[in-house]
This record gives structure tokens, C-alpha cells and sequence, in this order.
């Protein structure tokens, strides 16, 4: 396993300080190419946007980076490691979370569970310490509840909700608990699949600003897919468009409003739209 | 009014016939034997009265027409009554017809004797007419109790519940109490057949009493406990540990061997149910096959032990044997685990339904036969020995299973709010999430596999040693069922749970040996009626419950943010 490290590490050409690079990243379901050679860089503490119409190929990307699905050719790197072949799980120790389009918390836990199951992999708990209860254990247990209450009060989760059911939360609280639940794996890296949809003006705006405040205090980069153009022409700092699995546009808010690729993207060719 | 009475009339009628039904496969003539109030009348020929009452309390509580409806007092009068009427005159109807035609060559249990129990020995007219008339009265009571104020109702119905289980079970609380050495306080309740009438009546008013203050008075009790400064909380709870403890430990000296026999298969049965808890109740892996490990447990201590092992008769001391047949039982668990990771529901249910036959075939078979004794098994699987005190007799047995039982539930319950419980629970919820989550689902499906397995090899262990043999007949798929339905009965992932289960499902009918040719339609009937009634189980652990009653719950989800963890839940509806 080492030396399968260090070999990929010594591919992993240019010594840069990226968090998260791509390399010609292609994945194809039979006859259907949903990614074609996508290159993608996300700069440490940075705030990038993944955007395109439906059916671009933004979550079948993103499903590569945390590893459920395998892309057919091309590599991924996390702070020069490669995690072509990784599962989800080790993904996840490297430092990657994630939350859902479609909200998937562990509805059947209580909203501090669900935060501290998302703690998992720093934790060092082992089945036979667990079962006998031993003191570190024990210490290791309250400090992950101080922690996850910490992170619960970080993405706006009042207090006293901690020991309801994920289930009931309202559905602005069940994205935030989301959010929660990935950063407790201390991730470099935070992917947001649409974390504003669904959401009335107000909690957009609210979300908007939770963005940009996680970055700031946690030191992280952020990856997000969204399809509210005023949340990532508001938060982002480099915005990558996919369209039919390709990389169209690459570039700051400005480049890509003004870029004619995109453009036509979005709207169609202007011959058709008249 | 008519929707009341039209739901009056159904339930009375399948109230009916449900008792024609019990009657005819004979469980009605075999309940006359037992009394329930002696010599004033058996509980076969209340049955009737019990199933109008029932009829016409069902038709009194609120239904939905639109919106949830209240019956008024004479609606719901009237609609229980109709019930019970209905009822009685279909039993009337069929008992009178019996008595006409004599059908016994086609239904052998519509006997002269039936007859005469549901007509309480009177002639045909004034037993047909006793029937109608007293369903009529009976059902109007049901309907009476059901729209009294809630906790008297409970309060009723538990009094109710506590004198018919006192009558069911006279035989083992009349051994308890001599064997306490109270014989005066069996006397008072209880003749030599069936309750005293006084005995029954203050059975009764206590138990009513008691479950009405505990309603009322419970959570001012609660409060104050939780008042009390921690110290002496801890002494509070501790004394109550001790207490729970003395009880079990001196169990066996006066409940007699039949008893302790039960108690015995009941604690096996708990450690079954614990085990196959940690695959199905934690981490969600529906396993069908866990007979096999019981197998696999029993075979080893018995390989291990016995002098009379066919090939291979190390004789090793049970206490030595135990932890080697634990071992190999997780390498087992394992190794059937590890084949069957991918699958996931059905699939993973079929499959290892398949490894539990194949375990008991492997057992059977000619090519095992030198080794394991095939059909023949393996005989003198010695007695456990501690310090040199036999622990043959089931009194003596029952330490080692108790022994066995607490660590196996501390074990569970340490690990269910541990690092790893939380991990099968995710698991269990959504496994795909709970991988990107970062829990390795692969290693945590293994070690829910193989501590169950290792949990149902000890159980294993402890049931060689206590039949002194092992047949591969005795371990086929119904264990497995039976563990599944103890789990299910007493709520998936509850281990309070598992005991109460254990209790009901093989406790019980251990006691009612004399009916244990209708077993298995009572097995049906409460599985069903717990489906039904109460689909997370006697008693589940929180977030069971929350799920199967979400839709219970949209109407008062307002209310839910005040609601403290502590305080009582809404009942569940009968409907």
C-alpha cells in the first residue's frame, strides 16, 4: 500500500499546493461518456462553484471526488494523494465530506448522533474498548458530544435540537445538520451538492453567508454545485461549467457571465431562441 | 350514528366468528378445564363474553368519518350492545345448529361437551337465549368501559388483564407463592381449581388501582427521582439493581425444576435473541440463518466435551470448552459474513436462510457422520462443574445462562451507545450514506456478524448442556424464526426488548404445555394482532417507535418540540 502511495505520489507531476486536482477525469456508463477529460483545481481556502444545466455531469463529478463511483480514466488527487481506487470511507479519512442534493441524514438518529457519526473516522474507539467501556473511551465519547454540539452552534442549529429526531428538523435545519455532520470528519476539502435548493429567499441568503463564514473559520476549501446563480455569483471565487460532461468555461464570476459558451449553455444559440 | 353501527355490526360479527372458529379447533372445550372463578364458571365459557366485550368496546372508540369522531354516550351505548349482540347471536346461531345437526363426523370438535360449556349447561333455548342477551349486555359494558375518562379506562382493563392471567397461570403462581412459603396468600386467591371470588375482586381493584396511580402519580414520582441530588439517585438505582439481582439469584430456590426448566429455555432464548439483535436490531443485516450458530455452538462444546464423540474426544472441562467454542463460532461468523457482504435485504435473506439448512445438512450427512455422530448425534455431554457441584439440574443450570445473559446484554447495551453502535445504526439507516460518512461498512458488517454468531454459539453451548445431547433434527430453521418473531414481539434493537419477547414467545408457552397443540395458532394470532396494534414491538427503543408512528405524529408535531423525552407518550390507537 506504501509503495503504491509513493509511486502515484511521484506521478503526481507538479509540486503545487492545490487541495484537490483532477486530471483528465473521464467516466462513461457503456456508450454514454458523463465525464470527458475534465482538469479541475481547486486552490487551498478557496470557494469554488461547479455549475451547468441539468444532466452536465456535475454530480456524477462529484460522486468520483468521495469515491462512490470509479471513473473509468484519469486521476484525482487530495493534497497529492491519489484516491483512484479508495473507497468512500477512506475517502473520507483523507478529508473529504460531503452532503446530499437530496438530504440523506440518518433520519432514525438524533440530530447530535447524526454529527457524531460523521466524527467516525478521527475517533479511535475500537469494538473491544467500546464493549468494556474503558476511560478513553469514555473521554473520547464527551469529548466528540462537546465537539458536535461546537459544530451544530457553527451552522446555525439552536440549541436544544441536539436530542430531537433528524427527521423532524425543518428543512432548512435538516440541510445545516447536513453540513455539521461533514465537517465533524475535519474534511480539507467540503463538497455541497446544491445546498440551497429548496430553500425560500431568505434561507438562500442565510446559507450564502454560512458558506463563506465555514471558509473563513475552518480553513477549508469548499466545492459547490448550485443552481442559484445569485449564490454562486455571490460566493464563489472560480466557477468551472460542465455541459454534455465537458469543461466549457473555467474562470472568475465575471469571466464566465460574460462568456459566450456559457451563455449559449444556458439559453441556446441565439438563432434558436428567435 | 350509522357509520358507528355499521362498524358495530362487522365487529360483533367477526368477534363471532372468531370464537366459532376457536371453538371448533377445540380450544374453547380445552380452556373449560381451567377455572376462573372456581366453580362458578371455567374460562372456556367466558371466552364468548370476552370476545362481545371486546366487540362492543371496539365499536365505541373514535372513528374517522372525515374527521376523528367521538360516539356520544348513547351512540356508543347502543353500537356496543349492537355488538355484542351480534356476537352472541352468531355463537347462539352456531351452537344451537350444533346442537341440531350434530356435524361431528365432518368437524370433530363440535362435540355434546362444546355444547354444553357455551350454553353453561343449560337447555338449548335458555342457552341460545343466554348467549344473545348476555352479548347484548356484555357489549354495552365493553362500550362503556371504552369511552370512560382514559386512565380508568386503562386502569379497567388492566384489572381485567391481571385476574385473567392469574387464572391462565394458577398452576406456577400457586408453586411461587408455596414455595415462598406463603401458602396462606395462594389461598386466598386462589381455590384448588380457578380465583377465589374475593381473591379475584381484590386482585382486580389492586391491580387497577395500582396501574391508576402509577398514570397519575407516576410522573410526579419521576420528577422527584429526578430531583434528587445525583448521589443519591445512584444509591436509589443501585438498590433497585441490587434488588432486580437478589430476585434472579434466588429464582430458582423455590419456583421448583418445571420452573427452572422454563427459565432455563427462556435464558437461551434471551441469548439468542440478543445475538441475532446485533445483526438484525443494529446493523440491520436480516439473517435468517442463525440457527447455524447455535448448531455450530452446540456441536463444539458437545465435540469438546463428551466422552462419547465419535472421532475426535478431547474431554475437555465445559469452562475451557466455552471460550474455544465462542472462538470458533466468530471464525464462523466470519466466514459466512464475509461471502455474503454485498448483498443487502432480501437477497442477504435468502441467502443465509440457505446457510442455515445448510448447516444442519452438513450435521446429517454421511460424510460428517464419523466425526459428529450424524442422525444419532452426540449423547453424555457432561454437566458443567463448579467446584465440584454438579450443575446438572435446571435450578443449578439456570446460574451459568444468567451469568451468561447479563454479560451478553451489558455487552450489548455498552456497545450500542458507543462508537460502533452508532456506526451499525448508520449502517442500518443508510449504508451507502454511512460509507461516505467514512464507517467501513465491510469491517462493521463482519463484526456485527460474528459477535451475533459468537452470542448464539455460547447459547448453543449452554443448550447441549442442558438436554446432555445434541441431534442436528433439534436444530432446524424454526429457531431461527422463533429468535427472528421474540426479536420482532419485543421491538427490533430494544433489549428490554429481547427479554420480554423471550418471555412471551417461548416463556409462556413452556407454561401452557396443555396447549400446546394450539401453539402455533396462538403464535399467529399475537404476531398478528402485534403487527397491527403495536408494529414497533412491546417495547422498542425510541427511534423505532418514531418511525412506525410518523403518521400518528403529523398531527400533534407542534406539540412534539415541547414534549420531553421523559414524559408519557399518546397510547397507541386501537383502530
Amino acid at each position: 500500500m506504501a509503495t503504491e502511495t509513493d509511486t502515484a505520489r511521484a506521478r503526481a507531476a507538479p509540486a503545487d499546493d492545490a487541495v484537490l486536482r483532477a486530471d483528465k477525469v473521464t467516466i462513461r456508463f457503456g456508450g454514454l461518456v458523463a465525464n470527458r477529460d475534465i482538469d479541475f483545481v481547486i486552490p487551498p481556502r478557496s470557494i469554488v462553484s461547479l455549475i451547468g444545466p441539468n444532466g452536465a455531469g456535475k454530480t456524477t463529478f462529484f460522486n468520483q471526488l468521495t469515491g462512490m463511483l470509479q471513473p473509468t480514466s484519469g486521476a484525482i488527487y487530495l493534497d497529492g494523494h491519489p484516491t483512484i481506487g479508495l473507497s468512500p470511507h477512506q475517502i473520507v479519512e483523507l478529508g473529504i465530506g460531503r452532503t446530499f442534493q437530496n438530504i440523506r441524514l440518518f433520519n432514525e438518529m438524533t440530530v447530535l448522533a447524526n454529527v457524531m457519526v460523521g466524527r467516525h473516522v478521527r475517533m479511535g474507539a475500537s469494538w473491544i474498548g467500546s464493549l468494556l467501556r474503558l476511560p478513553q473511551v469514555r473521554h473520547e465519547e464527551e469529548i466528540t458530544t462537546q465537539r458536535a454540539l461546537e459544530l451544530l452552534d457553527l451552522v446555525g442549529l439552536d440549541r436544544g435540537y441536539e436530542g430531537e429526531w433528524a427527521r423532524n428538523l425543518p428543512y432548512g435545519y435538516q440541510r445545516r445538520l447536513e453540513i455539521a455532520r461533514a465537517l465533524a470528519s475535519d474534511p480539507k476539502l467540503l463538497l455541497l451538492d446544491e445546498p440551497t435548493a429548496g430553500m425560500n429567499p431568505g434561507e438562500t441568503a442565510d446559507m450564502t453567508r454560512l458558506i463563506g463564514e465555514l471558509r473563513d473559520k475552518l480553513n477549508l476549501s469548499i466545492l459547490l454545485i448550485e443552481h442559484d446563480m445569485k449564490v454562486v455569483m455571490g460566493v464563489s471565487e472560480r466557477i468551472t461549467v460542465l455541459d454534455y460532461g465537458e469543461k466549457i468555461a473555467e474562470g472568475s464570476p465575471e469571466e464566465i457571465r460574460t462568456n459566450p459558451r456559457v451563455i449559449e449553455a444556458y439559453l441556446g444559440k441565439q438563432a434558436d431562441a428567435s | 350514528m350509522r357509520p358507528f353501527f355499521r362498524r358495530a355490526m362487522i365487529s360483533g360479527a367477526v368477534a363471532g366468528i372468531a370464537v366459532v372458529h376457536l371453538a371448533l379447533v377445540g380450544l374453547i372445550v380445552k380452556l373449560d378445564d381451567r377455572d376462573l372463578i372456581a366453580n362458578v364458571f371455567s374460562i372456556g365459557t367466558v371466552i364468548p363474553f370476552l370476545a362481545a366485550l371486546a366487540a362492543g368496546f371496539r365499536s365505541a372508540t373514535p372513528m374517522r368519518i372525515g374527521a376523528l369522531v367521538r360516539p356520544g354516550v348513547t351512540t356508543a351505548l347502543a353500537s356496543g350492545a349492537l355488538a355484542g349482540v351480534s356476537a352472541g347471536a352468531i355463537v347462539g346461531g352456531v351452537t344451537w345448529l350444533i346442537d341440531a345437526v350434530n356435524p361431528r363426523d365432518v368437524l370433530v370438535n363440535a362435540s355434546p361437551q362444546l355444547v354444553q360449556v357455551l350454553h353453561w349447561g343449560l337447555t338449548a333455548g335458555t342457552g341460545t337465549l343466554l348467549l344473545v342477551i348476555g352479548g347484548l349486555l356484555v357489549g354495552a359494558l365493553g362500550a362503556g368501559i371504552a369511552i370512560l375518562p382514559p386512565p380508568i379506562r386503562r386502569a379497567v382493563l388492566v384489572g381485567m388483564a391481571v385476574v385473567l392471567g392469574l387464572a391462565l397461570m394458577q398452576t406456577f403462581v400457586t408453586q411461587i407463592l408455596t414455595g415462598l412459603g406463603i401458602k396462606a396468600v395462594n389461598d386466598f386467591f386462589f381455590a384448588r381449581d380457578g380465583m377465589q371470588p374475593l381473591g379475584a375482586a381484590v386482585a382486580f381493584v389492586v391491580s387497577a388501582l395500582a396501574d391508576y396511580g402509577w398514570r397519575s402519580r407516576g410522573d410526579q414520582v419521576r420528577a422527584r427521582y429526578s430531583g434528587l441530588p445525583p448521589v443519591q439517585r445512584g444509591s436509589i438505582w443501585l438498590s433497585g439493581i441490587g434488588i432486580g439481582l437478589f430476585v434472579l439469584l434466588s429464582l430458582p430456590l423455590f419456583v421448583g425444576s418445571f420452573l427452572a426448566t422454563a427459565l432455563d429455555t427462556v435464558g437461551i432464548y434471551i441469548l439468542l435473541g440478543l445475538g441475532l439483535n446485533i445483526v438484525v436490531g443494529f446493523a440491520g443485516l436480516l439473517d435468517l440463518g442463525y440457527v447455524a450458530f447455535y448448531a455450530v455452538g452446540a456441536y463444539s462444546v458437545a465435540v469438546l466435551t463428551s466422552p462419547s464423540s465419535p472421532a475426535f474426544a478431547p474431554q475437555l472441562s465445559f469452562w475451557i470448552a466455552v471460550p474455544v467454542v465462542m472462538l470458533i463460532t466468530a471464525v464462523i461468523g466470519l466466514t459466512i459474513g464475509t461471502p455474503v457482504l454485498r448483498l443487502r435485504g432480501d437477497y442477504l435473506a435468502i441467502v443465509t436462510l440457505g446457510f442455515g439448512e445448510i448447516a444442519r445438512i452438513i450435521f446429517l450427512s454421511d460424510w460428517m457422520t464419523p466425526y459428529l455422530g450424524g442422525a444419532q448425534g452426540i449423547l453424555q455431554v457432561p454437566a458443567p462443574n463448579f467446584l465440584g457441584i454438579d450443575l446438572r439440574q435446571p435450578e443449578r443450570l439456570y446460574y451459568p445462562i444468567l451469568l451468561a445473559c447479563i454479560v451478553a446484554a451489558a455487552a450489548a447495551i455498552s456497545l450500542a451507545s458507543s462508537r460502533v453502535g452508532r456506526a451499525w445504526t448508520a449502517m442500518r439507516e443508510d449504508e451507502s450514506v454511512a460509507e461516505a460518512t467514512g464507517i467501513n461498512t465491510t469491517k462493521y458488517k463482519l463484526l456485527a456478524f460474528s459477535l451475533g454468531a459468537t452470542f448464539g454459539g455460547l447459547a448453543g453451548a449452554l443448550y447441549a448442556v442442558r438436554i446432555g445431547s445434541v441431534f442436528p433434527q433439534d436444530l432446524n430453521i424454526i429457531v431461527s424464526i422463533n429468535v427472528l418473531a421474540l426479536i420482532i414481539l419485543g421491538g427490533i434493537g430494544s433489549i428490554p426488548g429481547v427479554i420480554v419477547g423471550a418471555i412471551v414467545l417461548v416463556g409462556l408457552p413452556e407454561l401452557l404445555r396443555e396447549f400446546s397443540e394450539f401453539r402455533l395458532l396462538v403464535y399467529g394470532i399475537v404476531l398478528v394482532a402485534m403487527m397491527l396494534l403495536r408494529p414497533e414491538g412491546i417495547l422498542p427503543n425510541r427511534s423505532r417507535r418514531a418511525e412506525l408512528h410518523e403518521a400518528d405524529q403529523d398531527t400533534d408535531d407542534d406539540d412534539r418540540w415541547k414534549q420531553e423525552s421523559g414524559t408519557e407518550t399518546a397510547e397507541p390507537a386501537i383502530i
